[in-house]
């Protein structure tokens, strides 16, 4: 036994058809050692995951290169063989716990599953096992969790179950591809904080693959920075953030430092673009969902809403939109009454509203032209025919960076994931709104696309004057370009303020927890954050 | 051309045998060497000589007989299957739009009309209508046309929780333009798939009809009646009376090829 526990040599993984995913990857890791890999997504880091425990996904093919597990070349081995390995030796933590859960077995099934397989214990020592897990992960009544169904916990819990079934056979190497992406920031932080001490205390290594700096930052030793399959540098922690070698790992530490400056509040005199007033809303009889929300949305402004999922930011934007009708309260556009109810709105205020989705491959049409698409508004609301729509939508491609005579024709599916939101947000502008709402728009994106997006969006405001509802659980994004913020919980606005006062001087509770939970490109910003918790 | 250029060899083979086909139903009269109704000679004359084909059992041209079957045939399987489609994809994508009385009235009628086979209503409704060319093909379109309504509702209902289709409801788009514009080119698919199944099916049902003597009214040529008039000859071990049955099953086999093609063409896949 040696203390080198992964050693990948020159790996190179295509797609049947030939594009190349690796192009040559070295990567060693030793014992009980946990590497960060972080990229842009296509940079080939699930591959790279994959490849550990000598797997390719379907459609893809090892063209050359070697992947030495404690000294045995899993490549070379038979696939009965190398099954061996996985789950017992190897063992994988998805993105989607919800996804990767049987939703039919309760929790302590699947956990037992792997370790009887592989021969490691018998039921009854493997759910003592999981107990011992569960309660390490900081899962409630440990004895009992494992009865539920995947459906009956929390997706934060759901994860860490996750993590703890990877444990079940003490692997030497576990594959973490991205496991907090989809968790709020107030759960993210759990969640981190149980996998980093179980790694630690049972000495396995890791491979945590993320696209966030912040994350990886607290979790791994070294980190390996891939973008375009290939290696860009690697480093240990400490040394890659503080002196990033090459210009691209300096332009992804750069995007979190994106800060618009602070604008003088706009004269009091002016209407607000939009004032919502005590406004509460539900879904059918049930609970209310929005519980007398009042927001000023300043015209000119970006406001962003910020809080968990189910805190009913996107519930508010539904009853903006006139989707879902309040039971009670007011909506203003510009000082007037605006009709709760969608079909009860004229023309003029229904165009004043537009809508920019989190989504954009479900938000565009697949069998329209972006001529059609962005066309659509412009010969709806404006009545432009011919020439004038062919001029009017070439102008709206312009202002969204894409080059016109190229694009005109295409299809969504022919555009990158960035792209495609920009054209979302060509068809909110093509109505020539005043309040465009944004909701969750750059968090399915990579960073360094984001940014492109925001500093998109503010240009846009600078040359139009619209206003903004930004809603995101990014409070990295609502640094970047929001003057005001409103913090929302379980359906109520329960702080608002201007930018800099949320940030530096809120004393609301909820808010500062929000804040203290976002990661910081800091090292040791998880243990100080886990401290000060304790103690308080 | 995009239908043409990668085309694999069954569907170029499918559309070939569509277009001849269509050819002998559109030129019929001027192709088939004989009358459709004509009584040419004996009855049951062997191949060869004046009747390629031989004649059946009243002494008609078997071939002229085959031509003419194809018009009538095809012509109203045709027809048939459009008015189903028409009727099932535009009341099933008003349904799914309209959840609420207008969804349930149409399920529920859809589901009673399901219930009962289909053979059977349609005896039952030819024999209070009579058969009749124009009473077939609305019978069969409208027993038919529950199926489609069923695929229409399911696929809309799938594409109109889109985004994309809420942000046209925003924009104060009214339902039609939303279900022409925004969901009917994304169901398009699966409805291309079932026409090319339908209209095999409605085939089959009309040569099925002729074959039990309540589908076209004789004399005229249809391939099922003639299955069924030349039958004695099978037991003399004559093949004649499976040519119209080898003619429906040839076109089928044509019809689904090309429409596997369509719908790799519509579900927008590279290869």
């Amino acid at each position: 036994m040696t203390d080198l526990l992964l050693d990948i040599r020159n790996l190179q993984v295509a797609t049947r058809l030939g594009a190349p995913i690796l192009r040559g990857i070295d990567l060693s890791l030793h014992r009980g050692e946990v590497m960060g890999l972080i990229g842009e997504s296509g940079a080939g880091k699930s591959t790279l995951g994959l490849a550990a425990m000598g797997y390719v996904q379907e459609g893809c093919r090892i063209n050359g290169g070697a992947v030495h597990f404690d000294g045995q070349d899993l490549l070379a081995l038979p696939e009965k063989q190398r099954r061996l390995f996985r789950g017992a030796r190897i063992a994988y933590v998805a993105q989607s716990a919800a996804a990767s859960f049987n939703p039919a077995w309760r929790l302590i099934d699947q956990f037992t599953e792997a370790p009887r397989l592989h021969g490691h214990a018998r039921r009854a020592e493997s759910e003592a096992d999981a107990h011992d897990l569960y309660g390490r992960m900081g899962l409630p009544d440990p004895a009992d969790f494992g009865l539920r169904f995947p459906h009956q916990v929390s997706g934060g819990q759901l994860q860490r179950a996750m993590t703890a079934m990877a444990m079940a056979c003490r692997p030497d190497l576990i594959v973490f591809d991205e496991p907090t992406t989809a968790l709020d920031v107030t759960t993210q932080i759990e969640v981190l904080a149980a996998i980093r001490s179980v790694v630690r205390d049972l000495n396995s290594a890791a491979l945590y693959i993320t696209h966030d700096l912040a994350v990886v930052a607290q979790m791994a030793d070294r980190i390996k920075v891939l973008r375009h399959g290939e290696e860009v540098e690697e480093a240990p922690t400490g040394r890659l953030i503080s002196a990033p070698q090459k210009e691209y790992t300096r332009s992804l530490w750069a995007v979190r430092n994106l800060t618009r400056p602070a604008r003088p509040k706009p004269a009091e005199t002016n209407h607000p673009a939009l004032r919502l007033k005590g406004v509460t809303a539900s879904y059918g009889r049930k609970m209310a969902v929005l519980r007398d929300v009042s927001i000023d949305f300043a015209a000119g402004r970006t406001i962003a809403v910020v809080g968990e999922s189910g805190s009913g930011k996107s519930t508010t934007a539904r009853a903006i939109t006139g989707l879902l009708k309040p039971l009670s309260g007011d909506i203003e556009l510009r000082g007037r009454a605006l009709p709760a109810a969608l079909r009860d709105r004229t023309k003029a205020e229904l165009r004043s509203i537009q809508m920019i989705y989190q989504m954009a491959d479900t938000a565009l049409n697949p069998r329209q032209t972006l001529r059609e698409i962005i066309g659509r508004p412009a010969a709806f609301y404006g009545g432009l025919r011919g020439a004038a729509l062919d001029a009017r939508v070439r102008e709206l491609l312009a202002a969204i960076e894409l080059e016109p005579g190229q694009f005109i024709d295409r299809r969504p599916g022919e555009l990158s994931g960035g792209q495609k939101q920009r054209v979302g947000i060509a068809r909110a502008l093509a109505a020539d709104p005043e309040f465009i709402i944004c909701d969750e728009v750059t968090s399915a994106l990579d960073q360094l696309v984001a940014e492109g997006i925001l500093k998109l969006l503010m240009r846009l405001q600078e040359q139009t004057g619209v206003t903004y509802m930004f809603i995101t659980h990014d409070l990295s994004t609502v640094r970047a370009i929001a003057d005001s913020v409103v913090v929302m919980q379980k359906g109520a606005v329960v702080d608002q303020g201007s930018r800099d006062h949320i940030f530096q001087q809120s004393t609301h509770p909820y808010t500062r927890r929000l804040l203290d939970s976002v990661p910081e490109t800091d090292t040791d910003w998880l243990t100080r954050t886990l401290a000060q918790r304790g103690r308080g | 051309m995009r239908f043409w250029h990668p085309m694999p060899w069954t569907a170029r083979f499918g559309a070939v045998v569509i277009g001849l086909y269509a050819l002998l139903a559109i030129f019929a009269p001027w192709i088939a060497p004989y009358g459709e109704a004509e009584i040419l000679g004996g009855a049951f004359e062997l191949w060869g000589g004046d009747h390629l084909l031989g004649t059946d059992n009243l002494g008609r041209d078997l071939l002229s007989r085959l031509i003419w079957g194809a018009r009538n045939t095809i012509g109203i399987a045709l027809a048939t299957t459009l008015l189903s489609f028409a009727l099932g994809a535009i009341l099933g994508m008003a349904a799914a739009a309209n959840t609420g009385l207008i969804d349930q009235v149409l399920s529920r009628l859809v589901d009673v009309l399901m219930a009962v086979p289909s053979l059977l209503l349609t005896l039952l409704a030819l024999s209070v209508f009579g058969p009749g060319v124009l009473n077939l093909i609305l019978i069969i379109a409208l027993l038919d046309s529950t199926r489609v309504y069923r695929l229409a509702r399911a696929t809309t209902m799938n594409v109109i929780v889109l985004d994309y289709v809420e942000a046209a409801r925003l924009r104060g788009e009214g339902m039609v333009s939303i279900l022409w514009r925004e969901v009917l080119p994304n169901i398009s698919a699966p409805l291309i798939a079932e026409f090319g199944l339908r209209f095999c099916f409605v085939f089959l049902t009309i040569s099925a009809l002729s074959f039990l003597g309540l589908g076209l009214p004789p004399p005229t040529a249809d391939w099922g009646a003639m299955v069924k008039e030349n039958a004695a000859l099978i037991t003399f071990g004559d093949i004649t009376p499976l040519l119209p049955a080898l003619a429906i099953a040839l076109l089928t086999v044509a019809v689904n090829f090309v429409v596997d093609h369509l719908l790799h063409l519509a579900s927008g896949l590279k290869e």
